[in-house]
């Protein structure tokens, strides 16, 4: 019974100890040059949609739930949008070469056809974020629009 | 007493271990720095090499390309994430200082761009392998542009996958790494390289 106490009493402190540490948040205010939105002019419909399914992580602009105050939570975020960013950032579109753009809207395409973004662990929590089967093949056509338009 | 004893020594060892942890990232990140440090000083060093050896980075390049070629006609998912893994490092290593100001320019975009594909290469199901070799021959036909190539090569294509898709090879004869053995023959050459 003392060792299960102590058990206890170990992951409290170091529960509380985490909440201490640090965070870096992913949070600008300006929205860069360089935004795929001012890169392109992204039909409203379209911007709504991208923003509300995609830019938590793949932009410099994170909109944070309130979980993510406690940690570790806010480490589990921050490793996701770190990777998201590294994936895609649409925040830094327009430094891409049209070589890259060209990969990124191929990526795009794949991810939204196969289902595989957004993720399920963020759909769960951010509803909004959900493609439906109009959304999907409008975003679909429109960057595949972009693509297309690229390589002429 | 001796319970506050114990729960004040746990927290304090807790803040010393996130606190280092932290340290060790910085250091990291400060060694990362150093060793693309070295980097450019081979990279420098390599310049001074024969003009001969101006293929030799390509001709590494293509020979994992090809590897990786083969892999697909035989549909051999193993094979090819070890062939994209190859690849990646080889890409990396890729030494552009013997070319021109603009040409580095297009070969790093090109490089950045390969390295991408092969990376999702290495760790794909055989389909999206297809997918992502479809860009990279893209991208090593365009590197090809630029570094000009010791053997003769041919630029092959299939007009039924994904609306038309090219691909290199070092034989004349089609085997087609986008269907294997499901359509092994259909393609034709392209362009023949030299």
């Amino acid at each position: 019974m003392k060792t299960v106490k102590i058990i206890a009493l170990v992951l409290l402190v170091v529960f509380v100890g985490i909440q201490f540490v640090p965070k870096e948040l992913n949070q600008s205010k300006a929205v860069p040059k360089t935004d795929f939105m001012l890169v392109h002019n992204v039909p409203k419909a379209i911007q709504h949609k991208l923003e509300a399914s995609c830019y938590d992580c793949h932009s410099n602009n994170t909109a944070y739930p309130w979980y993510n105050k406690i940690q570790p939570v806010a480490w589990f975020l921050e490793d996701h949008v770190k990777n998201g960013k590294a994936a895609l950032n649409f925040s830094e579109w327009g430094t891409l070469s049209n070589r890259r753009k060209a990969s990124k809207f191929r990526s795009i395409i794949k991810q939204l056809e196969g289902n595989k973004m957004p993720l399920s662990s963020y759909t769960v929590i951010h509803s909004n974020a959900i493609f439906s089967r109009v959304e999907k093949q409008r975003v679909i056509q429109y960057i595949t629009q972009l693509k297309d338009s690229l390589s002429n | 007493m001796k319970k506050l004893k114990i729960t004040v020594l746990i927290f304090t060892l807790l803040s010393l271990t996130i606190v280092s942890c932290k340290d060790i990232k910085k250091q990291e990140v400060k060694e990362e720095n150093h060793s693309k440090m070295n980097y450019d000083n081979s990279s420098e060093f390599n310049k001074k090499m024969d003009s001969e050896d101006k293929y030799s980075d390509t001709k590494q390049v293509m020979s994992n390309y090809m590897v990786l070629k083969d892999a697909l006609v035989a549909t051999d998912k193993n094979e090819a994430a070890k062939a994209g893994n190859k690849m990646v490092s080889t890409l990396k290593g890729f030494d552009v200082e013997v070319y021109s100001a603009e040409e580095q320019e297009e070969l790093k975009d090109i490089i950045i761009d390969a390295i991408e594909h092969a990376e999702h290469i290495a760790k794909s199901e055989m389909d999206h392998q297809r997918e992502h070799f479809k860009t990279l021959s893209k991208d090593m036909i365009d590197l090809i542009v630029i570094t000009g190539t010791e053997n003769t090569l041919y630029q092959q294509f299939c007009p039924m996958y994904d609306k038309g898709s090219a691909w290199l090879s070092m034989d004349k004869e089609i085997k087609n790494p986008y269907y294997g053995s499901k359509m092994l023959t259909c393609g034709k050459v392209q362009n023949e390289i030299n």
